[in-house]
Formats: C-alpha cells, structure tokens, sequence
C-alpha cells in the first residue's frame, strides 16, 4: 500500500528539533569528556538553547501548523517557547557549579533537562490532545529522575518517588479524560474538538472528559486540591532543579491548559468557568496561607508558586485575548522572578551548604551583598511590589478579570496579595536587620564571590525583573499573540 | 458469539482486577493483573485489533509485568498488613472513589456516542491487514506522535541508568 | 446434513488441537529416548537398551519411565503457595503447547470436495502471536520457583525472569529480518513466499540470533542458569516431584519441538521442500529433527554461561548483532528496490 505523507513543514518544529539534537549531543559528547571537563556538556547546552531562541525569533508571525495539524507555531506557542528556554538557559547557568559543588556533575544532567525542554516546547505548542499527552509525558519524566539526581540523599529520592507516582496517577486521569473527549467528540484535534462540540453542545461525556482533563493540569501546575506533592518536591530536589520545574513546567502546562480550553472547550465555558474560578480562589488563598507558616525557604517558595498559579488561573477564567496575553506576560515575569530567587538561594549558599531555613539567612547581606540585594528584588516582585515585573503581571491579570466581570475574584487576588507580602519579606528582614547566626557568620569558605555564571543569571533575571517592571510595553506587545484555529 | 466472549473476558477482566486491588499478596495481585492483561488482549481481538492484542500480551504481561514479578520477589516484600498511619484515608478513599464510580456509571449508561465511526471499519481492516494500517498510520498522520514517543523511551533509558548504575568514583 | 459453518469450524479447530496435541506428547515422550542415545553417542556409550527392546532400540523406556513418575509421591513442601505451585507446571505446558495453533504443518489438502488446512488458525499477526505465547512461558518457572518457598527455586526463578527478558528482544529482532522481506507476519504467507528461495539464504544471521536467543528462552544448556544443577540443586524445579515435574519437563522439551518448528518454518521454508519430491510434511519433520539435534549436540558440548557472561552475551553481542541485521536487511531491500 502507498503512503501519502501529511505536510510535515519542519520548519515548525525547528526550535524543538534543535534542543532534541543538543540533548543527543550531550548524551553522546557526555561518554567521551573527561570527569574535569563536564561543565563543557553545560556550555553547550547554552549554546543549543541559544540557537533555539533565535529560531522561535524566526518563526515569529508564522502562524501555521505542521504533522497535519497536530502542532504549530502561533504567537501564543512561540511566547511560551521564548519563556521556557529563557528559563531552561538561566538554569543551566545556575546548574553548572551547582552540581560541581554537590558532587553531582554528570552530563546526563543536561542531556535531562534538554529532553524536558523539548517535551515543554512540543506541549506548549501542541495542538492535539495526543501531542499534548507525549509532550506531558516528556516533560514529566525528565524531572522524576532530575529530582532525584542527588541519589545518596534521602529528600532528593523521595522527591522523585513522590513526583513519579503522583505524576503517573495524574497522567491517567488526563487520558482518561482524552478517551472521553474523543469519545465525545471523535477527535483529539482541537480545533476539530470545538468544531464538534459546536455542532453539538452538550453532553454528559463531554463534561467528563473536560473534568479529567481539568484535573490532569491542575496536578502538573499545582493547583488546590492537586497540589499536595509541590512541598515536598520543591524542598527535596536539588534546589537548581526546583528552581528549573518551578517555572517552565508552569509555562508549558499552563500554555497547553489555556490552549485547551480556550481553543478546544470554549464551547463549555459556562460549565468550567465557575469551577475554575472555584479552584483558582483556593490555590491562591491555601499557597500564600500555607507559605505564612514554613521555615523553609525552598518549602515557601514552593507554596509561593502554588499561589502564583492561582494568579494565573484568574486570567483563564477572564478568557478572550486579555486573558491569554496577560497569563502570558505574568508567566515571563514569573520565570525571571522565580529563577531569580531560586539563583539568590544557591548564590548565598556556602559550597554544598546551603542556607535552606529562613533563619540561616540572617545577616547575609553583610557577607554576600550583591546576592542579598537580588533575593530582595526577587522576593519583592513576588509580592507584587512596583517598580517590578510581578506588580505588573499581577495588574494585567487583575484588570483582564475586573474588564470581564470578575471583579470579585480579582479583590481576593490582591488581598491575597498582601498577606503573601509578610511572608515573602522575612528573609529580608532576616538578612538586612539580623546578626548572622553562629555556623553562618564565620565560614572561611563563605565568599563574597558568586560564581561567574551564577552572577550573569542573577543578573539577567534581575535586570529582566527591573526591565519589565519599568518598560513592560514591549513585552506586552509580544505576548498579545493569539492562536492558530 | 462475539457478545459471549466479550463478556466472558470482561467478567473475567472486571474480577481479576478486583484481584489486583484486593489481594493481600503481592505475587497473586500481579498475576491477577496478568489475567487483566490477557482478558484486554482477548477483547483487543473481538474489535478487530490482533495486532494491538499481541502486543498487548508481549509488553504488558511478558515483560512489563514479568520486570514487576522480579522485583517484587526480589524484595520479597511480604504480605499486607492494610495500611498503618494512613488509616483514616481508607474511608474517605471508599466515599470518593465510590462516587466516582457511581458517576462514571450513570454517564456511561446514558451516553451515546455522537460520534462519527472512523475509516477503519472491520471490513476495510480484513481488506488492508491491521498491522499494515497500524504501520501506515505510524508514519502518516501519527508520525510526530511516534517521534516524540521515540525521544521518551530514550530518556527513560538513560533515566534509569542514571538512578540505579554504580558510579565510578573518581 | 446442514451445519451451521460456526458449529463445522469449531469441531474442525477440537478435531485439528487434539491432532496436535497428542502428536506432541507422543513426540516428547520419544524425544526423552532420542535424547539419550544422542547423548549415548557423543559420551560413547550405550544408553537405554533393556525396556521393550527392539535390537538396541528400547522402544518401550518412555512408557516405563512415565509409569515410574506417576506412581513417585508427590511432595508439597512447608508453606509453599498452595494456587501457584499448582498451577506453575500448567502454565509451562499450556504455553507451550498453544504456539502450535499458528503453525502451518502441510500445504492444504482437498479431499472430497472438502478443504483441509494443516493449521488450526491462520491470524494475520501469527508471528507476534509467537512471541506474545513465548514471552507468557516465563510464568511457569517463575511461579515455580517463588511458590516453592525455597531458597533455590527462587534464585533459579529470578535467575529465568532476567534471563528471558534479556533474550527477548533478540530474539525478537532476529525474526524481523524475515518480517521485512516476506511482508507479512502470516506464517501461511511466509510459507509460502519461500517456495523458490527460503529465508535462510538472505537472512543467515537471523536464523543464529534467532536460535541462540531461542535457546536461552528455553533454558536449553548452555543457557540453563534457571536450573544450573551443580549450584542451585534443580533450581525453579527443585520442589517439584512426580507428574508437576514431569510436567515442567514436558514443557521443555515441547518447546524445543516449538523453537525448532519456528526455525524450520520461518528460515528453512516450512513444509516447502526442493524439487517436490516427499510430501510437504516429511520435510517439515526432517527439517525439526535437524535442529533438535543440534540443540541436543550443543547442550552436550558446550560448558554453561557464568551469569555475567550471559548478560554481558545477550546485550552486547546478541542485541547489536540483531540490530545490525535489520539494518543490512532495510538497506539491502531499498537498494535493490524491493
């Protein structure tokens, strides 16, 4: 039998195709470097990240899709791509000493987090719920194991159990909701989902299938009542890990989320988009309560990230183009932010020794001040402080609600707002207007010197925060991007 | 004939699942899972797919679960004693998994399927063979699918040697 | 008479399955006897000649040998799980007698106007059907030897289960060269298409990955790690006494029946013979005979795998060398445009 091929117009796939060949690059340049040289595997990692931005940048206004529809290169997708590898290449440059100071340094690190980049591309930009699946999948997998890299350490390993069971369980759920929605609708397209649905409306089947798939997402951005493995697997992973699936695994769930719905289930809005804004009040108000009570920074932070995906979820109940743009927006600044900080606490670490409860941090400004001064900035972006990015994520997502009448959910948002102020605030009190503790002020290894790149990722997120946070226009304009129908 | 049959497997598959959840030794609850297995392949023929039930049968429970087996008897884990500190979950876990149960049910009971019947229908199958437009498909419209699927074994493999090979101290 | 044609194929399949099966426990039973005067003969000596004997031949020591085990006792140790020690011995023999379902053993035949296939069913994926039944064969020693509550059984069973996987694939992957060239996995169609040419000729490498990983699949020397006698006692087998262990044996020898009817079958051209002199099925039978013989001279030859040699074997010479065929074959089959 002869095979008619579909358009397959590569050209759509490039950015992901580039970091897949990286990612092989790694893993074979990986069995011939020597074990002094593996900070080499991460160097050319960047370079294959960078390129990768400079093909999403050329396929900028593209609009068209490729494997016969299964996925494309709309504004909405490439924004998301831009985002994922700005956090993929920060994380890289906080990876490299990381892992030479943990006594972790393999290649297959990279060649990990290259694969999980692909498998966030491919979601973001995917539009078939199959292709949504794999990219989940390729995404997930790459991080079980990176949560456990550090495998002679206890929290390290139960970070990674803890993900890959959870994760597994959730995975089911989303394609047992696949198997409903194409049971319904006899597509996994979107676009062919929401021409079916169109034609005929409702359906008991159809709910279903949207539930499940509802809360696939919701496990993998952390949404309440899905959120119960974030703590633990924020705190137990490497922190450079965490600082990595903190932001662009919110980024590529979040961008197939919204595609999801918006493209495929618009149909359903009047049933989901309550439910959502349910679901959306509960993260936010369960993240910043639960952060008020941690001492752990990488716990806060973890719960801190659970009530920024609330946020988000406000701009998916706001729907329309305010709502896409300003969750896109919001999930730039969030990345630059979130690396930020996480880039602070392993900067203002000692060695291997890092400053993990609220406490450790007394003092540090006067030890490591340059650090001390990006974690504030970081820290206060979070709480939505202006001048920086944070503030005007949270003003856009905000409005966008207020401007579709939900009005009401937007005052929780910023009441939400102001208790996470308390909580995001301690450490710098702690490291401003304390004495350092004992075992923290004397260290002779303890310098005020930040290794290179983590100095250059500092400093791009922090002057990425500043940026969007004085200028935001631009970005902005970018990240009005809509979606191919 | 062919309804005697799916339900003769579909019972079959319902109890041995029951099995897998129930049994107290984790040996028998694999096997019961074997039998679930071997019941899905029975019911992957009744819908036309032999090739989807061979390999069903091949992956799942000749080698899937052969790995679980190994394991298991490896570790030797025991039996059962029913959850220790979790006790309270057991409960609450029987109210929401029965209510979800309850709604599957009713909306599986009520639901017709709007949906239109594909290009492959048995006929067609019988005409072209199953693994040819199993084949066919894999490298036509299901290509980017099975590239991705491709890159995911890979990162699998290499997970795994990176979590459970013996390092080389240098 | 009118039958309904569901009621005729029925009875047709029940007929053709009792055939086989009978058949293949006769063949095993003389297989034990054939055994021992192969390896009579490579150890110079004279093996069975008491029992029934027909000049050197003891024409009856499987009937007498089979009487012995089903008056033995049959021993249930302490604590053994009662179900899977059961029904271990079954799961071995049942599959390896289902494989036989697949396997054409004789062009068809018209007798009276009525149409007789020597196969019991002709699926379109029979060659995954193998597989899918080998693959389930593990069971058997694996639930024997963890059900025994014995310390070697469970070793010889853990043991088979790494061991099999591990051969698995090769095996596998060495049958995909003669997937690629025949088209289709139809063991009536492969038959048939090695009328003029049999697989052999372009697939050499195949027939030895395949045979040797089949040989590991059946715990046949130099592979027989599961049972490994001089360290494990009987490994998997070691609780087992009268009919259950004849059981287990039973399967291993049909299996090598089975492996050996795969080969002839998917590389020697099956019942095809050249020059269409004899009946299809005497070529068949000429071609099983072959490689039993040979897995019998090598079990007799050759010392056993350490368990690292295995390994290392099956993943780093077996597995590439399978590999490599497949891809020989793809490039071959483009360039000559077939």
């Amino acid at each position: 039998m002869s095979l008619s091929v579909p358009d397959l117009n590569l050209r759509i796939v490039v950015p992901a195709l580039i970091v897949s060949i990286t990612a092989l690059v790694v893993l074979l340049g990986e069995l011939v470097t020597p074990a002094a040289r593996k900070r080499w595997l991460g160097y050319t990692s960047l370079i294959g990240l960078l390129i990768a931005v400079g093909a999403t940048f050329g396929l900028w206004d593209a609009h068209a899709t490729a494997f016969g529809g299964m996925i494309a290169a709309d504004n909405f997708g490439l924004f998301l791509t831009l985002v994922i590898l700005l956090g993929a290449l920060l994380s890289v440059l906080l990876s490299v000493d990381f892992l030479r100071a943990h006594q972790v340094e393999h290649g297959e690190y990279y060649m990990l987090v290259l694969s999980a980049v692909v498998g966030m591309i491919v979601m973001a930009t995917a539009t078939d719920l199959i292709v949504i699946f794999l990219g989940l999948e390729l995404l997930s997998l790459p991080l079980y194991i990176l949560a456990a890299f550090k495998r002679e350490d206890g929290p390290s390993l139960e970070a990674g159990l803890k993900y890959f069971l959870l994760g597994a369980f959730s995975s089911a759920f989303f394609l047992y909701g696949i198997a409903f929605v194409f049971g319904a609708t006899g597509a996994t397209n979107l676009t062919k989902i929401a021409a079916a649905i169109a034609k005929n409306p409702s359906g008991d089947l159809l709910l279903v299938g949207a539930g499940l798939l509802l809360v696939g997402f919701a496990f993998k951005v952390a949404l309440v009542p899905f959120h119960w493995w974030t703590p633990d697997v924020y705190a137990g992973a490497p922190t450079a890990v965490t600082a990595f699936m903190s932001v662009a695994v919110k980024a590529a769930a979040f961008g197939a989320f919204f595609r999801a719905f918006f493209v495929a289930l618009p149909g359903l809005a009047m049933d989901w988009r309550a439910l959502v804004a349910l679901i959306a009040v509960l993260t936010m108000t369960l993240g910043n309560v639960a952060a008020l009570l941690q001492s752990n920074i990488k716990r806060m932070l973890a719960y801190s990230s659970i009530a920024h995906a609330g946020y988000i979820l406000v701009a998916l109940v706001a729907m329309g183009a305010q709502g896409s743009s300003s969750a896109l927006f919001y999930l730039l600044a969030y990345t630059l932010t979130n690396l930020g900080a996480f880039g602070a606490v392993i900067a203002l670490s000692d060695g291997a020794r890092e400053r993990l409860e609220i406490g450790d941090y007394a003092g540090a400004a006067q030890k490591q001040p340059f650090a001390a001064a990006a974690l504030t900035i970081c820290l206060l972006s979070l709480a939505g402080f202006p001048p920086f990015a944070g503030f005007v994520g949270k003003f856009l997502i905000f409005s966008a609600a207020v401007e579709t009448g939900w009005a009401w959910l937007a005052v929780i948002g910023v009441l939400n707002s102001l208790v996470s102020v308390y909580f995001y605030l301690r450490p710098v009190v702690q490291m401003y207007m304390t004495e350092a503790q004992p075992g923290w002020d004397g260290s002779a290894t303890l310098t005020t010197r930040i290794a290179p790149l983590v100095a250059l990722a500092l400093a791009i997120a922090v002057v990425g925060v500043l940026a969007l946070g004085l200028f935001p226009t631009p970005a902005i304009a970018l990240a009005t991007g809509g979606f191919v129908r | 004939m062919d309804l005697i049959v799916f339900y003769l497997f579909a019972t079959l598959a319902v109890i041995a699942a029951l099995g897998v959840v129930a049994l107290r030794n984790p040996v028998h609850a694999a096997l019961c899972l074997a039998v679930v297995f071997i019941s899905l392949a029975a019911l992957y023929v009744l819908l036309s797919a032999p090739f989807v039930a061979a390999a069903q049968v091949m992956i799942y429970a000749g080698a899937i679960l052969i790995l679980f087996v190994f394991v298991i008897m490896l570790l030797s884990p025991g039996v059962d004693q029913g959850a220790g500190a979790l006790k309270w979950q057991r409960p609450l876990a029987a109210v929401f998994g029965l209510a979800l149960a309850v709604e599957l049910i009713l909306v599986l009971a009520s639901a017709v399927l709007p949906a239109a019947r594909g290009q492959y229908t048995p006929e067609r199958l019988a005409q072209i063979g199953d693994v040819q437009a199993i084949g066919a498909l894999l490298f036509t419209d299901f290509l980017l699918p099975f590239e991705i699927t491709s890159l995911l074994l890979l990162v699998a493999m290499v997970g795994v040697i990176v979590l459970a090979k013996k390092r080389v101290r240098s | 008479m009118s039958l309904d044609p569901l009621v005729i194929t029925i009875i047709e399949a029940l007929v053709k399955s009792i055939v086989v099966i009978v058949g293949l426990l006769t063949a095993f039973a003389y297989l034990t006897l054939v055994e021992r005067y192969v390896v009579a003969k490579i150890q110079s000596r004279i093996g069975p000649n008491r029992v029934g004997a027909i000049g050197p031949i003891a024409v009856l020591q499987p009937i007498a040998d089979a009487l012995k085990m089903i008056f033995k006792e049959d021993i249930w140790p302490a604590q053994a799980d009662q179900v899977a020690y059961t029904i271990a011995p079954g799961i071995a023999v049942g599959t390896a007698l289902v494989a036989w379902a697949v396997i054409p053993l004789n062009p068809s035949l018209t007798i009276a106007g009525y149409k007789i296939d020597f196969y019991i069913a002709d699926v379109n994926v029979a060659l995954l059907y193998l597989l899918a039944i080998g693959s389930l064969g593990v069971y058997g020693i694996v639930l024997g030897g963890w059900s025994s509550n014995n310390k070697y059984s469970l070793l010889g069973a853990l043991r088979s289960t790494a061991q099999m996987v591990s051969y698995e694939i090769s095996l596998g992957l060495g049958l995909v060269g003669v997937l690629m060239i025949s088209g289709s996995l139809s063991l009536v169609d492969i038959v048939q298409k090695q009328a003029t040419v049999w697989n052999v000729v372009w697939q050499p490498l195949g027939l030895i990955v395949y045979f040797i990983a089949a040989t590991a699949e059946i715990n046949r020397l130099p592979f027989d790690l599961p049972e490994a006698e001089t360290e494990l006692v009987a490994g998997f087998a070691t609780e087992y006494s009268s009919l259950k262990w004849a059981l287990f044996y039973m399967a291993e020898y049909i299996n090598m029946i089975t492996i050996s009817v795969i080969a002839s079958t998917l590389f020697l051209g099956g019942y095809q013979g050249p020059f269409g002199i004899l009946p299809g099925f005497h070529w068949l039978f000429l071609k099983i005979a072959f490689f039993i013989f040979v897995l019998m001279w090598i079990r007799y030859t050759f010392p056993r795998f350490r368990y690292d040699q295995l390994m290392r074997f099956g993943w780093k010479v077996l597995l590439p060398l399978a590999l490599a065929n497949i891809f020989v074959t793809a490039i071959v089959m483009v360039v000559l445009g077939r």
